[in-house]
């Protein structure tokens, strides 16, 4: 074993990567449940988002439309989620857990012609001057243009859901939809449109994972990211900034078991693997035996199903 | 004459196997307060739905200031001047109060102005608020200035107010109408709905009768006697339940030194509560809504576990002991949420009956349900109570309030209880099936049950209960006899005016 074999600025760098799928599928959800909708779809999203922007991207060649098309793809298929809890009226948990096989089948099905092949190329910003800083350069300011604009989607929704009336106009469904119905609010639309959103977001996290971060498309590549980007939301007690943490943890902790990996700690391999979701677990256990205050910021309306008694 | 302020005329409205208003028409002058009344379901809230823009009538028009009136959305109707405080809050806990005012505004200004003008607001009509609390942890009192103040910062010509007293304290009721009164004299027209007639008589100039959604009659309802104005709203002569003369018994439940945090994040800690009930005796538990009533029923019914010693049945303590264990020994309870506590709204009559009369009626055997026995014992509730179904078979859900209450309060009075717990038994049920359950419950002390009836109606509390005891912020007060008892006395038991003062006049 051989610890020193650890570079901690490509330790760093890295976690900045391998956290920016789930930060993005998080962000996106926590606006759906921000406005009452728990849209347990987030893995088959990302996976359909991980395909589509793959293809968009090897058809066109320009990994931008890649980003675009992986966001049209994941918004499309949370409207199925939309239109089924919103306007049928079916329960959220079922449809969600259904829309994760879906996507999960689905995407193989686009994918068989995609194996083995690379996508194109993303550079990376190297934002001048500020690369050059010893040590904080490599690690915060060498990366894809995605890891900032997940940064900074992160401030956009603290900044709108914390001081803007359309942020308080949202939260207020996610509080009561009955209550925001009777002051006018058009509670179904308001729903749908933050589902496209966050099924929008886990698209470009996927996305995120078949061009940057593998980068190749591999049937069931999110391996999982979605429930952690669901955890996260939890884990975070529905605060953005949090989410932003709670991202970098995991991202963190995913590097570093490779890390240890590749030094050949004496551990099996397995156990490190699953470190990252066993940490999971143990949060969420320690911030749901709070019962307390902690619990209010979840949206009192979450998963449940509005219909306008007349 | 000048035009009225809004003309509703042959305004109708029906949804499928009912006619919810039926070509009505009144008009409201502008400052005037206007009574609407009427029993539950005959209407009330549907017609000031339509005027608020959340439901569109079939038939009929409506007129403001003599020009055709259509609101298509509540947004409409704040644009035209129409403001309504609702009977159950349109309010959201977990934001503070600024951002619930903001909510019910059209073009809310920044948060800081906003917090300002509503400190001034407050201020000037007598209902201290801070902007800056959370709304879950206000009173009920407190949450209504809060959707009083949201209403008055938009300068409405008519504000609708849907049954404004049913959360308040007697004092709180006297400083509202101080409001009321203030705003009516610069000229804010009210539309008050209600079935509270003395309280229609102290306020408004004013009414309209409404009975199974048609206009039974309008009247200046300070010409009439409250027994003039009940007639007129129910139809018929009402019976009033009578209290036999009965002697009180044993201890049968003693409560002592209670306390305990509540199982919801906003819900209120009971804090040494203390209280006997005897045989034969109604112990009335007033109090404004949140102050801990639901946490009392828990821990009476076993839902919450207490230390063993601070809840005796007999001598027997029972405070570690679970709801079937209690209901085993005869401590029966029907809560306050019928659909979802007291019954599950999905499963039949039958299955209902089951489910909490297992037990005490012998309907399962070795782990087997005896359905034949369980249907007997749900068409024995349904026969006995008058209660108004198809049959047995029927989901909980389709029945009326009312007809499930009679059924909740029914299925634990046919299980002979020890001591019976109700909470809220008559809320939402129309006049001549509150009469025959309260009668239900004065049959049953006078059969020797103890009984203890949490509700936030003073007046039912005072024509069935032998002593009155009131919650404030999780303490009960010492009980007192009822007779004798003045609403000042209550009022002031019950907690007084929480903190509100009488308007200034500007």
């Amino acid at each position: 074993m051989d610890l020193s074999s650890i570079n901690p600025v490509l330790l760093l760098a890295a976690l900045m990567v391998a956290s920016t799928p789930i930060l993005l599928a998080a962000i996106g959800e926590l606006v759906a449940e921000k406005a009452g909708v728990l849209n347990l779809g987030v893995e088959g999203m990302m996976i359909i988002g991980a395909i589509c922007g793959f293809a968009v991207a090897v058809e066109t060649g320009n990994p931008y439309l890649g980003y675009i098309g992986a966001a049209i793809g994941g918004a499309a298929l949370s409207l199925i989620f939309a239109f089924l809890t919103q306007y049928l009226l079916s329960n959220q948990v079922a449809t969600g857990l259904a829309l994760t096989l879906f996507g999960l089948g689905f995407s193989a099905l686009i994918g068989q012609s995609y194996s083995g092949i690379k996508p194109p190329q993303i550079n990376d910003l190297n934002i001048p001057l500020l690369a050059d800083i010893p040590f904080v350069g490599p690690v915060l300011f060498q990366h894809d243009i995605m890891v900032y604009f997940a940064i900074l989607l992160v401030a956009v929704v603290a900044y709108m859901l914390t001081r803007t009336r359309a942020g308080l106009i949202l939260r207020a469904v996610g509080e009561s939809h009955d209550a925001a119905h009777a002051l006018g609010y058009k509670v179904v639309l308001i729903r749908v449109a933050a589902i496209a959103f966050g099924g929008a977001c886990a698209g470009l996290g996927g996305a995120y994972l078949s061009l940057v971060r593998v980068p190749q498309w591999t049937e069931g590549m999110t391996a999982g990211a979605g429930w952690i980007a669901l955890a996260i939301v939890v884990f975070a007690s529905w605060k953005p900034w949090r989410v932003l943490l709670g991202a970098y943890l995991f991202g963190g902790i995913t590097v570093l078991q490779l890390n240890l990996q590749a030094a050949g700690v004496k551990i099996p391999v397995e156990y490190l693997s699953m470190s990252p979701y066993l940490i999971t677990i143990l949060v969420l256990v320690i911030m749901s035996a709070d019962r307390g205050r902690a619990s209010l910021n979840a949206p009192a309306a979450l998963g449940k199903s509005f219909h306008a008694a007349s | 004459m000048t035009h009225p302020l809004l003309s509703i005329q042959g305004v109708t409205k029906a949804y499928p196997g009912v006619v919810a208003n039926d070509t009505v028409s009144f008009d409201i002058q502008p400052g005037e307060v206007h009574a609407l009344l009427g029993e539950n379901g005959a209407g009330k809230s549907t017609l000031v739905k339509m005027i608020y823009g959340l439901v569109k009538p079939d038939a009929g028009r409506m007129e403001l200031h003599a020009a055709p009136y259509e609101p298509a959305s509540p947004h409409a109707a704040r644009n035209s001047g129409i403001a309504m405080v609702f009977q159950h809050f349109s309010l959201f806990e977990a934001l503070n109060v600024a951002e619930n005012v903001a909510l019910g505004m059209e073009d809310p200004p920044p948060m800081a102005t906003l917090a300002e003008r509503i400190r001034e607001v407050s201020e000037t009509y007598g209902l201290p608020l801070d902007p800056a609390r959370l709304v879950g942890d206000l009173s009920a009192g407190e949450r209504q200035r809060v959707e009083i103040i949201r209403c008055l910062l938009q300068d409405p010509n008519l504000l609708i107010m849907d049954e404004p007293t049913s959360v308040l304290t007697p004092q709180e009721v006297d400083i509202l109408f101080e409001t009321l009164k203030k705003l009516s004299a610069e000229g804010t027209a009210i539309l008050y709905i209600s079935h509270k007639l003395e309280e229609i008589r102290t306020l408004c100039d004013a009414a309209t009768v409404l009975r199974l959604g048609k206009v039974v009659g309008a009247c200046n309802p300070r010409e009439k006697s409250a027994r003039e104005l009940a007639e007129m709203m129910v139809g018929q002569l009402l019976h009033t339940p009578d209290k036999g003369a009965k002697e009180t018994g044993d201890v049968a439940l003693a409560v002592k030194d209670l306390s305990v945090a509540s199982q919801n994040p906003f819900g209120t800690a009971l804090k040494d509560i203390s209280f006997e009930v005897r045989r034969g005796e109604v112990l009335g538990i007033g109090g404004v809504a949140g102050n801990g009533q639901d946490d009392l029923l828990a821990a009476l019914s076993g839902e919450m576990i207490t230390p063993a010693e601070t809840v005796r049945l007999g001598h027997q303590p029972v405070g570690a002991l679970g709801p079937n264990d209690r209901r085993r020994l005869g401590i029966l309870c029907a809560p306050e949420e019928r659909l979802g506590h007291a019954a599950a709204p999905d499963m039949s009559l039958t299955e209902n009956a089951l489910l909490t009369g297992a037990i005490r009626e012998s309907l399962s055997k070795n782990g087997f349900l005896d359905w034949a026995r369980t249907r007997g014992f749900a068409e024995t509730i349904i026969e006995k109570f008058d209660v108004r179904t198809p049959g047995p078979t029927h989901a909980a859900r389709s029945l009326s309030g009312g007809n499930l209450q009679k059924f909740v309060i029914g299925r634990e009075i046919l299980q002979r209880p020890e001591v019976l717990v109700v909470n809220q038994p008559t809320w939402g049920v129309d006049a001549a099936a509150a009469a025959s359950i309260r009668q239900a419950l004065l049959d049953l002390a006078t059969d020797g049950a103890a009984i203890i009836v949490i509700s936030q109606d003073l007046d039912e509390l005072m024509e069935v209960a032998d002593r009155f005891a009131a919650l404030n912020e999780g303490r009960l007060s010492e009980p007192r006899p009822t007779q004798g008892l003045t609403i000042d006395e209550i009022g002031l038991m019950m907690g007084g005016a929480h903190g509100m003062e009488v308007a200034h006049v500007a």
